[in-house]
């Protein structure tokens, strides 16, 4: 992050700003990320709009950002950053106001499994270093109570031998867990 | 040398075929991919979606298990573990204070720089000098070659020449003795990560895709990485749903269709395992004269 | 003996306020060397000027310091009263007690002590000064214009008509530039070419100029008034002397293939052409790397055909030596060609073009005759789509600048496409509009209100092709982001306005500065628009940077006016703050040894060599000169010089080192 005169007020800009290393100002608003966004139809708030709103430091508007569907469908694809005009990272400001939206506890609810996937695959990560996708799906349904979604594919799965029942584990599993350890009592996630 | 290998957790399950085909090209040339010992994880989608600092850790200690275990490269076929490894590593090298702090986390050291190479810059350098003399077959029909997002953006990780339309994976069909399509969907997403939680996006997003390939009369779509291909493949019945037409175009990894030139019998690279019959691509195969 | 006179000036009380000038000019009357000393509220006041003249004749002062504002400001004035009191003007020198005492610091006796001080050194500095006397320069009444384009074009008429010669060099087989390939102007809607070719005619026939096309600046050395330039006229393979622009040879010529660079790539050449029916001077030149003759030893067609046998395949390449005593440069602009827009398919897609090419199918003369057509089909487009800002306001695209035209071009060409077409759709996505000059808000206007342009707010991001259409994807930021698709038929590209591709070489050759987007600088961004650093050397049009036609015409005639300004007298008068090699008595004739290191880092050029002969004509050694003409008094040379041998008139070494002392011994 280069030395900038900014000063840091207590709005969700600045944190974004501190932590991402990103200049929201260099943002002029052309809407090149929107026009390219593949999930441009999907989304509540378009990615030009959630700078504008960061960029604006209006008070009352940040709830929007944070609780939208749009950060929490947003795919990491980059398109918007590879034609970005001014090289705005927009994909590390997105994984911010994930990560923000749950410490606010603003998750918008039809993200929740979205979310519940996500956190479905990192038990499965702490648990056994690497990814079992029977334990995932296990713990996906329990959270996302959807029982019987792609139940249809288990027996092809089974058959093409792409299902393992057992996991693969790393050789000491407890390494890895106190690797989350370390990084929740650093505070990591949470920048 | 030895060439470090690192599957990832899809290789070794559901794109189990990815793995195989790959060391059945490899072993067909006498090239050994050495797997790095106890890997974990690279954390994809869903590390950096939900903290930033697990998102660099995890690939961390794969970069460290294959400093100390002495790969100077490593080969990593996934395109979503590719991308990790390699942002982690350009983001702590850029930065002393992250660097410690990730060694303080993983408890290891990352002291050796080891570089990176995706399943093309592998068969680019260690494949294709001797491959030549392995070509037995040619393909013989049009592919499209399909790079999706994680090998072209962003550009600080970009594994691809030009980044709107890429070349690398075209050159290896031509190897093949296919015809590679230009088309305009090369680098588009498929909708990565939400094949579980949203599945109608995926069968938007993967479903424009088969279209436009069919579009430009395409017979197979070739791929480098496992979400793309469970997208195109495993959830085409969605995609039928959704396009309400049936796109019969058969879905096949890089490495499968290099291996099908080379003589290496279908069911070792794995062909079966797919959703979307490849039987049109094997039928399709003309042995080369003498 | 020296009698120093010191003057103290109050400047009203921006300089009593703070200091206490009775108190400098009583102290400044004890030191040594100083035969008399006074204060006066205002110095540089026709009375105050009075004072000065009568002080030096009563006292017979041998030299002046004059405390008060900063040399930038009054140095002139008084060194005009030293002269007129009789002395010679560099015996006057100011002590700024203003800007660097009163007005920086408090009213105190430390900055009282600061004033003295100061008036001290330049006491000591006088007391070495020596007489200067300004330089004169021959001045060769001749300019050379570079570039044929509207700029160039008005800038050499401007001259000529004020009765001086020029020189007229044009790389193209004819002149016209940019302006002579669109089809209207904005805000007007007039046929360029109707407004242009009076004004390229009238320079072919004016007397006072003398226009080489087909040519190139070979070399440039000299100083102002006195330039020495080699032109490079390139073999046009025809004898102009013969030729009667009668046309038959390019008729018949076989070549009909060649991509037309007039036409921008949409349209075909011969190889022996004249770039389009209303060139100056209307006769051809061979194009000898796509001639048959030329590139294997057949046809010769048209050496059969000319019937005054003008034609001459042996013809070279030829340079001629002129002196010229200014230069406008005017070498115009380009736009952004290369590929370096690939989600937009430039220079993939056929029918995704740029601004200039768009103007070649709107323009009557062109390969369409002035309908609009898709270069890859020629069918007439329903839906143009127009994406401004290609490129320019683009810090991913290395191009930070706006390139000022182009929103003005895009209104222009979505009305003219909607003039042929009524029926027709035409959409442009912009982000801004800048339309600041006369009458180009109302244009604009227009577009949206009586054309019915859709103007939309936003970029695109993808421009794809599907079925032989062309699917635009966009967004309409002031619809809430609402993604806009189109399916166009053709899209228009603004692309950036870059510097001319020769613009860095030539730059080298002329010694001027330009900035990393090779637009050449001007000598201050606000005040000197159309000069350059390099004294003699001016600038007009799009060369300096993006510009339009009016501003282009303007700039162009402003140069114009600092050139005969220049030519107004036949001599330069230039100040003597020069630096000088010495010069001794034989043996030595002078203490420079050769080594050149000032000529190395002289950033004017201005350092020559000189051969010291003796009286049979030996050679004895070659010494450094300085060609007062070039000098700008940098002083560079002096740090350089190892002993000491190259000083500068008026802060010379002495001088310096005396102010210095006087400092330390306080």
């Amino acid at each position: 992050m280069h030395e900038t005169t900014h000063h840091h007020a207590d709005t969700l800009k600045s944190h974004v700003e501190e932590a991402t290393g990103v200049i929201l100002s260099h943002c002029y608003q052309c809407g090149k990320c929107t026009a390219g966004c593949p999930l441009n139809e999907e989304m509540d708030i378009m990615p030009n709009q959630i700078l504008r709103i960061l960029q604006a430091e209006m008070p009352g508007y940040e709830n929007k950002v944070l609780s939208s569907l749009s950060i929490w469908l947003c795919l990491a694809c980059d398109t918007c950053y590879s034609r970005c005009p001014q090289e705005v990272l927009l994909s590390k400001v997105m994984d911010y106001l994930r990560q923000e939206s749950i410490r606010q506890n603003k998750v918008n609810p039809k993200a929740k499994d979205i979310l519940s996937f996500h956190k479905a695959f990192l038990d499965s990560i702490k648990l056994n270093g690497k990814l079992h996708e029977v334990g995932l799906t296990i713990d996906y349904k329990l959270r996302s109570l959807n029982m019987l979604q792609d139940v249809q594919l288990v027996p092809s799965m089974m058959s093409k031998g792409k299902l393992a029942i057992f996991p693969h584990q790393v050789q000491n599993t407890k390494e890895i867990a106190k690797i989350f350890k370390r990084i929740s009592e650093n505070k990591g996630d949470q920048q | 040398m030895k060439i470090g290998y690192y599957p990832g957790c899809s290789l070794e399950g559901s794109s189990k075929e990815y793995n195989d085909s790959l060391f059945a090209v490899a072993e067909k040339c006498g090239v050994t991919l050495e797997e790095i010992k106890d890997w974990s994880c690279c954390g994809a989608s869903a590390a950096h979606n939900l903290n930033h600092d697990l998102s660099l850790a995890l690939p961390a200690r794969t970069l460290a298990l294959a400093g100390s275990q002495g790969f100077a490269e490593i080969v990593v076929p996934c395109a979503a573990c590719y991308s990790r490894l390699a942002s982690t590593n350009h983001e702590i090298s850029e930065n002393v204070t992250v660097k410690t702090k990730i060694e303080g986390y993983i408890d290891l050291k990352l002291t050796a720089d080891v570089k990176i190479l995706t399943v093309f810059e592998f068969l680019q350098k260690y494949i294709f000098p001797t491959v030549d003399k392995h070509i037995v077959n040619k393909l013989n029909q049009k592919a499209a070659c399909y790079y999706g997002c994680l090998y072209t953006r962003p550009k600080e990780t970009a594994a691809v020449d030009q980044i709107e339309n890429p070349m690398e994976m075209d050159e290896v069909m031509v190897k093949a003795g296919a015809t590679p399509i230009d088309w305009a969907f090369k680098t588009e997403c498929c909708g990565a990560g939400l094949s579980v939680s949203r599945t109608d996006i995926v069968a938007k997003l993967s479903g424009k895709i088969l279209e436009a390939a069919a579009d430009r009369g395409a017979e197979s779509i070739v791929v480098a990485c496992p979400m793309c291909h469970m997208n195109l493949d495993m959830r085409r019945p969605e995609i039928k749903k959704q396009l309400k037409k049936d796109i019969n175009i058969p879905v096949l990894f890089i490495t499968q269709a290099l291996g099908l030139s080379m003589g290496i019998p279908a069911d070792k690279l794995g062909l079966n395992k797919h959703y979307v019959s490849t039987n049109k691509v094997v039928n399709c195969i003309v042995k080369m004269e003498a | 003996m020296a009698r120093i006179g010191v003057f103290i000036c109050h400047c009203g009380e921006n300089i009593s306020a703070t200091v206490d000038v009775a108190k400098v000019a009583e102290k400044a009357g004890k030191l040594s060397g100083v035969a008399f000393s006074v204060d006066y509220k205002y110095m540089c006041s026709d009375p105050g000027q009075t004072l000065i003249i009568e002080a030096i004749k009563k006292h017979k002062l041998t030299g002046i310091v004059v405390a008060a504002c900063s040399p930038r400001m009054h140095e002139g004035t008084f060194r005009k009263a030293a002269e007129k009191a009789g002395i010679n003007p560099y015996f006057c020198e100011m002590a700024n007690i203003r800007e660097q005492v009163s007005w920086v610091h408090p009213k105190s006796d430390t900055t009282t002590q600061k004033a003295l001080d100061i008036v001290r050194t330049l006491v000591e500095k006088v007391k070495k000064n020596t007489a200067l006397f300004p330089i004169k320069v021959p001045v060769t009444k001749t300019a050379l214009v570079i570039g044929g384009g509207i700029a160039g074009i008005q800038a050499a008429l401007d001259i000529a008509n004020a009765g001086h010669q020029v020189i007229m060099v044009e790389k193209k087989p004819s002149i016209g530039g940019h302006m002579s390939q669109l089809s209207e102007t904005f805000p007007t809607l007039d046929c360029s070419q109707c407004i242009l070719t009076p004004r390229m005619v009238e320079v072919a026939q004016h007397p006072n100029i003398t226009l080489h096309t087909y040519a190139e600046v070979e070399s440039v050395s000299g100083f102002v008034g006195n330039f020495d330039v080699k032109i490079k006229m390139k073999a046009k393979s025809v004898d102009y002397s013969k030729c009667t622009g009668c046309g038959a040879c390019w008729q018949k010529c076989p070549s009909k293939k060649i991509p037309d660079e007039f036409n921008e790539g949409m349209g075909f050449r011969t190889a022996i052409y004249s770039p389009f029916p209303q060139a100056v001077p209307n006769k051809p030149v061979i194009d000898r790397l796509n001639c048959t003759w030329f590139l294997k030893g057949k046809c010769g067609l048209c050496t059969k055909i000319c019937p005054t046998g003008a034609i001459n395949y042996d013809a070279v390449d030829e340079f001629i030596d002129v002196k010229v005593g200014a230069i406008v440069t005017a070498t115009g602009f380009d736009l952004k060609h290369a590929d370096f827009f690939p989600e937009y398919g430039y220079g993939k897609f056929k029918d995704v073009i740029d601004g200039m090419q768009f103007e070649r199918l709107a323009s009557a003369s062109g390969p369409t005759a002035g309908e609009i057509r898709r270069p890859s089909d020629g069918k007439i487009p329903e839906k143009i789509v127009f994406v401004a800002c290609a490129g320019s306001r683009d810090k991913a695209k290395g191009i930070e600048y706006c390139s000022k035209i182009c929103c003005m071009y895009t209104a222009k060409h979505a009305m003219l496409y909607k003039h042929k077409n009524h029926e027709g759709k035409a959409y442009v996505f912009y982000m801004d509009i800048r339309a600041a000059g006369k009458d180009y808000d109302e244009f604009v206007r227009r577009a949206i209100e009586e054309d019915e342009v859709q103007y939309i707010r936003g970029r695109v991001s993808r421009i794809y092709e599907k079925n032989e259409k062309l699917i635009v994807k966009g967004v309409d930021t002031l619809m809430n982001g609402e993604p806009v698709d189109i399916e166009a038929d053709m899209v228009v590209l603004a692309t950036a306005v870059v510097a001319n591709i020769e613009a860095e070489s030539l730059a080298q050759k002329l010694h001027i500065s330009y900035n990393k987007h090779k637009f050449f600088a001007e000598a201050h961004p606000k005040l000197k628009p159309v000069e350059t650093n390099t004294a003699g050397i001016m600038l007009a049009g799009a060369c300096q940077s993006a510009k339009d036609i009016p501003e282009s015409v303007s700039q162009a005639s402003a140069s114009a006016s600092k050139v005969i300004g220049l030519f107004s007298s036949s001599e330069l008068t230039r100040e003597p703050i020069v630096a000088v090699v010495n010069r001794q008595a034989p043996p030595n004739y002078t203490s420079c040894t050769g080594c050149l290191l000032c000529q190395e880092v002289c950033p004017y050029h201005a350092i020559e060599t000189e051969e010291i002969k003796d009286r049979a004509g030996n050679v004895l050694k070659v010494v450094a000169r300085v060609n007062a003409g070039l000098c700008q008094g940098c002083g560079t040379c002096v740090a350089m010089c190892r002993n000491k041998s190259i000083d500068l008139q008026g802060f010379s070494n002495d001088q310096m080192l005396s102010e210095v002392m006087a400092l330390l011994n306080s």
